[in-house]
């Protein structure tokens, strides 16, 4: 009888216990928002946020996105990015990622209105120079160091010496990444293929935003046709979506030899790899993570951060926000050069007398008008790097 | 037109909504989803506070507008496709004075709109001289003075009046805040000038058409513009006065969006809200006072889905699923209400000659002979 009293306690114990573990876990739950300015499947940079949530789920227990996608004025006139923050703060996120630099203004404004809930905007630079809430800050990865790449393997591969780089809206972040394309691809065009620099014909195209607005933009697939038609063989693409990897591929299958390099997101290559020399792209989630982990312990501070790539880590992407990768498409007797051009950068950048400062961003460079950049051997500062006022000297195209 | 009596029009107006709504639910079902928690939300995102109602009258407001001018136009006989750029064209017009005019707020505010509505009929008319002169046909003409409004937008903001900071494109810098529609206050943040002007121009539109001489001639220009100017109607200033009236609208309605929602021009701006209310004016086939109604019922729908899109984590595209669907309702059920009204248009005459002593009973095979 004592025994059976003793067994019917403690089942309903256990039972209750059983009962509270949801209710406990549930407690734990860590709700963060991702808010994307393009389609989550767009094969480039949204799609890249997109995975970082996904990555942050499968990493951080109790983690659950609250993502909203396509926020911008063509594909949601009807909200705002408070009103998108004031849902997912009701659906309880601590943690909101804004990831456009066109989300930068709003950004502060809506931080001011959620004290308690941590904005993270990524590629502005708003916790940098300008006076804003507390709960706001910025990350961003050097980008500098596979775009170097891409245009080195672009170079390399290149019969014509005629690189194309599709590009978005002009701005000071898609002009350093036009130039570190270019200033790897003018490198190994002199040091690995032995030609007069000069001779290396570097063209950028800016489309007007960072995917295809029809009636707004240009068509990024019409863009891609006429480098091509112009001569290029090579198209290197700074938008977000995959115009030039897929316009690529259907020339080639049609017997050209022409190849493109995509941005933004791993699987970049994926719609045709064997038009594809390789890809550079983001691996946000870690950064994601550390965010989320530094906010859970409260210890996150605002500020800006501007990440550079581990460098053992740079195609097995499991810490580095960076990455690059070669695909089917890099010719076999390139992939040497390509890869001696790596080593190069990899030493440059991990000896430490170097710190500071990104591989090939040193003097003599000057500005596309003829202003000097940097003086012969000077490095080029960080933030001049990141402010940078117009493409440089050499390259075609439009500065502002 | 045949006589509708009221409840037939509104019901002819919600059943395209509703079966809309029915096929929605059953795609929602289709994809392992409760429609009823769909809906639910989408409630909520729209009224569960006055801060989620405000932002349904912030899309109200130039939603209603847009739609209230294309009235106007349809009423001539007019597909204004051209209304995003004039939305746009009232948009930089107030952007200018709001970077560039010094004022006291509400004199500056005043202007503002007052330019807005310049910029508007300033590029309705130029649609409307490019019809009655060169014979470009209003919709050609409008895609073409919408892109080309697009496209100096985008200058402007990446040239001109980037912001200090250089530009990137997105956006000028903040309007300073003398220059802006104040709030009626925190809980329910929207513009009570831009309140009252839409409740004018509301009343204004109806009384117009329906009332005024003016309204009259539009609606001859709209039905046949042949027979109208051999009657002595002035055709083209007709033309040209309903594009401008539609212009002047939809300049409030993108300045609203300039000096309320974004407070900064942006690439844009007016979000394809001159096409919505091109459906919303078909949805209520050209009913000023009935417009207003479904504007509110399509603000809440879609200010709501932000909501749902968060909450629910639906695909993005269901709000875009139901807006297709109900335009697809919407032409189905205009095509059910030509048929019907030519049945008894057909109808009509024979029942005079019958005469009164003998009801006509309504005989099917009369519409297949008509055919």
């Amino acid at each position: 009888m004592v025994r059976t009293r003793y067994w019917l306690v403690l089942s309903v114990i256990a039972f209750m216990l059983c009962l509270a573990v949801p209710g406990l876990a549930q407690d734990e739950e860590f709700v963060f928002g991702v808010i994307l300015v393009g389609p989550q499947n767009d094969r480039g940079w949204s799609q890249s946020h997109y995975e970082a949530a996904e990555y942050v789920e499968a990493n951080w227990p109790g983690a659950r996105k609250v993502v909203f996608e396509s926020l911008n004025p063509a594909d949601a006139p009807e909200t705002t990015l408070l009103d998108v923050a004031t849902e997912m703060v009701s659906e309880g996120a601590r943690v909101i990622f804004t990831t456009s630099d066109s989300f930068e203004e709003d950004t502060d404004t809506v931080a001011a209105a959620f004290p308690d809930v941590v904005f993270v905007n990524i590629t502005g630079s708003n916790a940098l120079d300008e006076d804003v809430p507390p709960n706001v800050g910025n990350f961003n990865g050097q980008m500098e160091a596979p775009r170097a790449l891409a245009g080195c393997a672009a170079a390399l591969t290149s019969e014509t010496g005629k690189i194309g780089y599709l590009g978005a809206l002009i701005n000071p972040e898609t002009r350093r990444l036009a130039s570190a394309s270019y200033l790897g691809a003018r490198y190994c065009w002199e040091n690995y293929r032995g030609e007069d620099p000069d001779s290396l014909e570097f063209t950028v195209t800016w489309i007007g935003f960072w995917f295809h607005i029809p009636g707004v933009t240009l068509d990024p697939t019409e863009v891609a046709n006429s480098f091509f038609d112009n001569g290029a063989d090579v198209i290197i693409s700074g938008i977000d979506t995959s115009e030039a990897i897929v316009v690529a591929g259907q020339r080639q299958r049609q017997g050209e030899r022409v190849f493109a390099i995509p941005y933004g997101n791993r699987n970049g290559c994926e719609e045709a790899p064997e038009a594809c020399i390789g890809v550079a792209y983001y691996n946000w989630g870690p950064a994601y993570l550390d965010t989320i982990e530094a906010v859970a312990n409260g210890v996150w501070e605002s500020g800006w951060e501007w990440l550079p790539p581990v460098w053992d880590d740079l195609e097995a992407n499991e810490s580095s926000i960076i990455g690059y990768a070669d695909s089917e498409g890099l010719p076999e007797e390139v992939k040497p050069q390509l890869d001696a051009f790596y080593e190069e950068m990899v030493a440059y950048s991990t000896d430490p007398a170097n710190e500071g400062t990104i591989f090939l961003w040193r003097g003599p460079l000057n500005l596309q008008d003829g202003t000097e950049l940097a003086a012969e051997g000077e490095p080029v500062d960080l933030l001049d790097i990141w402010f940078l006022p117009q493409l440089l000297e050499g390259m075609v195209g439009a500065s502002q | 037109m045949t006589k509708q009596s009221t409840p037939m029009q509104v019901a002819l107006t919600l059943l395209p909504i509703v079966a809309s709504l029915v096929i929605t639910s059953a795609l929602i079902m289709l994809v392992g989803r409760d429609p009823i928690a769909v809906y639910e939300r989408i409630l909520e995102g729209a009224f569960r506070n006055t801060n989620a109602l405000a932002s349904v009258f912030n899309f109200w407001i130039p939603l209603t507008l847009a739609s209230l001018g294309l009235v106007i136009t349809f009423r001539a006989g007019l597909w204004n496709i051209g209304v995003e750029g004039q939305m746009m064209f009232g948009a930089l017009f107030a952007s200018w004075a709001a970077q560039y005019v010094v004022l006291p707020a509400p004199v500056l505010v005043s202007f503002e709109i007052v330019l807005a509505m310049i910029g508007g009929a300033l590029w309705a008319a130029l649609a409307g001289v490019l019809k009655t002169r060169l014979g470009v046909h209003e919709i050609f003409g409008g895609v073409a003075l919408n892109s080309i409004a697009s496209v100096i937008t985008i200058y402007l903001i990446s040239g001109p009046w980037q912001p200090p900071e250089g530009g990137s494109a997105q956006s000028t810098a903040p309007f300073p805040a003398d220059s802006l529609l104040p709030s009626i206050s925190p809980e329910f943040p929207v513009s009570l000038l831009a309140l009252i002007i839409t409740v004018v121009a509301i009343a204004g539109v109806f009384f117009a058409l329906r009332g005024t001489r003016w309204g009259l001639e539009l609606k001859a220009t709209g039905r046949n513009p042949r027979s109208a100017l051999l009657l002595g109607v002035p055709t083209e200033s007709n033309v040209l006065s309903a594009m401008m009236a539609c212009g002047a609208l939809a300049g409030i309605a993108g300045a609203y969006r300039v000096l309320f929602t974004y407070a900064s021009l942006r690439p844009l701006v007016s979000g394809n809200i001159g096409f919505l209310a091109l459906l919303v004016v078909l949805l209520v086939s050209m009913r000023p006072l009935l417009a207003p109604l479904v504007t509110f019922m399509v603000a809440a729908l879609f200010v709501g889905s932000t909501r749902l899109k968060v909450a629910m984590q639906l695909d993005q595209s269901l709000a875009g699923v139901l807006q297709g669907l109900i335009v697809l309702m919407v032409l189905l059920s205009n095509g059910l209400r030509e048929r019907w009204r030519e049945r008894r248009r057909f109808r009509e005459p024979e029942a005079a000659a019958v005469s009164d002593y003998q009801p006509v009973t309504p005989v099917t095979t009369e519409a297949t002979t008509y055919e």
